[in-house]
């Protein structure tokens, strides 16, 4: 069996504050292969942003990255000196941030920054190096991109601008694509324009993605699997279908249960009571376990670890056969 | 872009005639014209001729008028002092001040970015915090004083520079150089030090705060996911984009680099027009003062109106609004 | 409906809200206070800036002359180099200069004279300014449009080239020869309005929040005089930041007073300030006497450099956005 394009092992990713060190992310472990688009959902301070910078090795000071391991096609990289990792950077992993508006250098023109980054990493003139900048415009659907390379980035709109972003993470043709929440910023009937041109681009070049979202409606449309993460921890992890179907998790149940659905007009959506601790105050044992309806003793004392459950992985207490549990939920 | 440019035209027309006025009625009001040129034991009558030549008894919107139009022709009336149009005193000394500034702002913006973009870059480093103590103690020393301190120095104590005057000058036209001699090089170091430190310490500030800001950018984030070199981020991206608000700065301070020069032209005696107005001020010598007043400014609204426009030709974003307003 | 519906429980608490009316309690209770102690060179800072306040007020009981009184000063002392070098004379601690005057007690009279004329000068531009601010924030349209020009037309010009023509101005309109007292009115007056309109504009910011508030308009509406309200009502809103810039002002006040008269346009030789002491001194430097022109140069440098320092920590502690 081939490795993983991206693999991540026992990650751990902490900050350090003037008062304390927060744990930002706590042994996350996932594997994505080619082709593959693994969703990432979870709230906002869940470290699924942090999980994405991580792999890229773009976790500033104060940040570190205190503990696992990642690997790249089979070779570590999370330990690679600076100018290594970022001859990776752009190369191997292309990267899309949130905000197409902000992406841009504004004082540069769009074709000189495609064509600075084609150059740092491939050897390719001037001339080659434009004109694969041109074509790859032409990819990610600017339309007459000839003439649009000499543009300014404030003269495009913001899903065009997100599509320049995209030719500018997938120029070097790199084996993943980590994309934090890429449609966020975007208006909604952009958004679904977007998904696709990422989903696309995935399947014709056999990249991997790694979709780092907070709407669990884009996971659902556009990932093969996808990791719940929950407080620095990946709650859950699974085929997108059974995960949507049927979450195991509390968490990722009270998750699903808040997706509005065209079929079930009648039933109210579900919203989560409290809200995910702050890094500073994670409670013992379960993180989830001030909101969870399902909390027993050992919950409050024991951190859960993944446990493998049918098709799906699922971190809580509920599903470990060791201990009899009070409640028994049926998988079925 | 044209409607800009005309707009900031006619704003700079503006504050050059309110500085017109104030200078008019310094000229005109601050101490009689006439005592100045007539001698004490002069009779009533010829006074009153004096001040009808001068055309002092018509309304003072046309006098106003005829002052603006002969300052217009560079035309300041005779200073009192020296008894010499105050046009060619003024012509005579602005070459030494206009290469002092010049030197100055270029010393400033040379070693002020490099400063700034080196503590911005290694803002922990021992030389930074260094810069950073320098800079405070360079905002807190008056001019003078830096002034005495590099005298004692470099010229008392060692002897290497000269303490006074601008050294030996070449005349080329009606300008006159002091680039083109030892003498008159090495005689322009310490003014131009002792200028340019303040706008040295303001740039570097500047440019630190700047470039901090820059660095935490997304687009500077996403030039590193795409794997660019530390290089070309920091030089190319992160300084282009630094530079913009700094070009703005310092090119707006090149008028204070003038206005400042009274000061370090006083301590170096160094003949230019900062020294005759301070004589001026001294001796109470109203023509010069008003004439040095409307040229300083004249070269203020100059620059900024200028930089205004330079600016547009540096950010792109400014160039598109302004050609297609909103 | 959903089976993921679970009882609330209390998130963590949030931090207990700090009490405090006012902006002093405010202030005190704050982190100011601990930033002031953690600060060792703010702390330095304000232990010299004190030192030099009291210094300049019992300049008369500290020195060994007054050194505005000719009758004190004797032409056999003249030149004494400071008490630690080999032709040092007690009681001359850091020497004397060619009119026989102690270096040490001209420092503490020019000090005063130099905060003398910085204090009076920053608390009339402030005076000017908030004045200014108040009316074009309240009263706003064209005499707002008129107070805000000229402070912009202004602020483009150096503050040292203004003070200059207010001082040729007077000179050329009282006569050339005015008394120091009519000098230091003169150069207070020059100061003022060299600063005044970074207060206008700070206050006129703040009016112009203010103005549409409710508490304003209940004012209005029980009929409180328009300057009743600005002053007891808008004008403790702003204090913090005139603070700060009047801090800062002090410095500039202090060097435009020094340089001015550094210049010959300020303080005369017979009621000298730090800067023409320096002046005065400046001529003696090629002589070797260095210590004429050093001293007073050492203690306006201080001076500056811990009111700079106290500034800079007080904008910082008020304003951590301003960083």
């Amino acid at each position: 069996m081939t490795n993983p394009v991206l693999s991540v092992r026992n990650l751990e990713v902490e900050f350090h504050t003037r008062r304390s060190i927060l744990h930002a992310i706590n042994g996350i472990s996932f594997d994505i292969a080619k082709g593959e688009v693994l969703g990432v959902v979870g709230e906002s301070g869940a470290g699924k942003s942090v999980t994405g910078l991580a792999v890229i090795g773009l976790i500033d000071p104060p940040g570190r990255i205190s503990g696992g391991e990642i690997y790249l096609s089979g070779m570590r990289i999370d330990h690679l000196p600076p100018e290594e990792i970022r001859r990776i950077r752009g190369k191997r992993i292309g990267m899309i941030f949130q905000d197409p508006l902000t992406s841009l250098n504004p004082l540069y023109k769009i074709g000189d920054q495609i064509v600075e980054t084609i150059r740092t990493h491939l050897n390719l003139s001037e001339t080659a190096a434009r004109k694969r900048a041109i074509d790859l415009l032409a990819e990610v659907g600017i339309p007459a991109p000839e003439k649009r390379i000499d543009a300014y980035p404030h003269e495009f709109s913001g899903g065009m601008r997100q599509r320049v972003v995209i030719a500018l993470a997938i120029c070097a043709e790199p084996d993943l694509i980590i994309a934090d929440e890429p449609t966020t910023a975007l208006d909604v009937s952009v958004q679904a324009q977007i998904i696709s041109l990422i989903k696309r681009l995935g399947r014709d070049h056999g990249t991997a993605v790694m979709l780092v979202t907070h709407d669990m409606g884009v996971i659902a449309e556009t990932s093969d699997r996808v990791a719940v993460m929950y407080s620095g921890r990946i709650a859950e992890i699974g085929p997108v279908q059974d995960v949507v179907q049927n979450p195991l998790h509390p968490y990722a149940k009270g998750l699903m249960g808040a997706i509005p659905t065209l079929a079930g007009e009648d039933k109210r959506l579900v919203q989560i009571p409290g809200s995910m601790p702050r890094l500073s105050a994670i409670p013992n044992g379960c993180s989830f376990n001030p909101r969870c309806g399902f909390v027993f003793d050992r919950c409050r004392v024991e951190r859960p670890e993944p446990i493998a459950h049918g098709t799906q992985a699922v971190a809580c207490h509920l599903y470990d056969a060791a201990p009899k549990t009070a409640i028994k939920e049926t998988a079925a | 872009m044209l409607a800009f440019t005309l707009r900031r035209a006619i704003q700079a027309i503006g504050v050059m005639l309110a500085v017109g006025i104030i200078s008019f009625s310094m000229f005109r009001f601050a101490g009689d014209p006439v005592n100045q040129i007539v001698s004490l034991d002069t009779s009533a009558a010829e006074r009153e001729a004096v001040r009808k030549s001068l055309g002092l008894d018509d309304p003072v919107v046309m006098q106003f008028a005829r002052y603006f139009g002969n300052a217009a022709q560079f035309k300041f009336g005779v200073s009192y002092q020296f008894r010499q149009p105050v046009s060619s005193l003024l012509a005579e000394r602005m070459p030494a001040t206009l290469e002092l500034a010049i030197c100055a702002t270029i010393f400033a913006m040379v070693f002020g970015i490099l400063m700034g973009v080196y503590s911005a870059l290694k803002r922990d480093s021992a030389l930074a915090k260094i810069f950073q103590a320098v800079s405070l103690i360079g905002i807190s020393l008056p001019t003078f004083l830096i002034g005495i301190l590099l005298i004692y120095l470099f010229s008392v104590t060692l002897g290497w520079l000269p303490s006074f005057g601008r050294g030996d000058v070449v005349r080329v036209g009606w300008w006159t150089t002091g680039l083109l001699t030892l003498s008159g090089l090495k005689a322009l170091i310490l003014p131009s030090i002792t200028l340019g430190l303040f706008q040295l310490t303001l740039i570097m500030r500047l440019v630190r705060a700047e470039m901090l800001e820059v660095l935490r950018t997304d687009y500077i984030r996403f030039a590193r996911a795409r794997g660019l070199t530390t290089r070309a981020i920091h030089f190319g991206h992160a300084l282009k984009n630094t530079l913009v608000p700094v070009i703005t700065v310092a090119g707006l301070q090149f008028g204070s680099v003038i206005a400042f020069a009274i000061i370090t032209e006083t301590v170096f005696q160094w003949p230019g027009m900062g020294l005759l107005f301070v004589q001026a001020v001294q001796n109470v010598d109203i023509p010069i003062m008003a004439a040095y007043l409307l040229m300083v400014s004249l070269i203020f609204v100059t620059i900024n109106l200028v930089v205004d426009i330079l600016y547009t030709v540096v950010d792109p974003r400014l160039r598109s609004t302004i050609r297609r307003p909103a | 409906m959903s089976d993921a519906v679970v009882p609330h429980r209390a998130e963590p608490s949030a931090a207990p809200a700090r009490a405090g009316t006012g902006w002093f309690r405010r202030a005190l209770d704050s982190d100011i206070f601990y930033s002031f102690r953690r600060s060792k060179l703010t702390m330095v800072a304000a232990t010299v800036t004190l030192l030099f306040f009291l210094l300049a007020i019992f300049a008369s009981v500290l020195s060994v002359q007054n050194p505005f009184d000719p009758a004190q000063l004797q032409l056999m002392n003249s030149r004494i180099s400071p008490l630690w070098t080999a032709d040092g004379q007690s009681p001359f601690l850091l020497g004397t200069d060619e009119q026989g005057r102690d270096v040490f007690s001209a420092i503490l009279y020019g000090l005063r004279i130099s905060l003398v004329v910085g204090v009076l000068g920053v608390v009339f531009a402030g005076t000017l300014g908030i004045t200014l601010g108040l009316i074009a924030g309240y009263v706003g349209g064209a005499v707002d449009g008129l107070i805000m020009r000229i402070a912009d037309v202004q602020l483009t010009f150096p503050a040292i080239l203004i003070a200059l023509l207010v001082n040729g101005v007077a000179k050329s309109v009282f006569g050339n020869r005015l008394d120091a007292m009519s000098t230091l009115v003169v150069l207070v007056i020059a100061i003022g309005l060299s600063f005044w309109v970074q207060y206008a504009r700070t206050v006129r910011g703040s009016v112009m929040v203010e103005k549409n508030k409710d508490y304003v308009a209940a004012a209005q509406l029980i009929g409180l005089p328009a300057p009743i309200i600005m002053l007891r009502h808008v004008l403790p809103n702003t204090m913090g930041p005139i603070l700060v810039i009047a801090t800062i002002n002090l410095a500039l006040a202090v060097i435009t007073e020094a340089t001015l008269s550094f210049l010959g346009a300020g303080m005369p030789d017979t009621m000298p300030s730090l800067g023409t002491l320096i002046r005065i001194g400046n001529n003696y430097l090629f002589a070797g006497e260095w210590w004429i022109v050093a001293f007073p140069g050492f203690a306006l440098a201080g001076l500056i450099l811990s009111i700079n320092l106290l500034g800079d920590w007080l904008r910082d502690a008020l304003n951590p956005k301003l960083r």
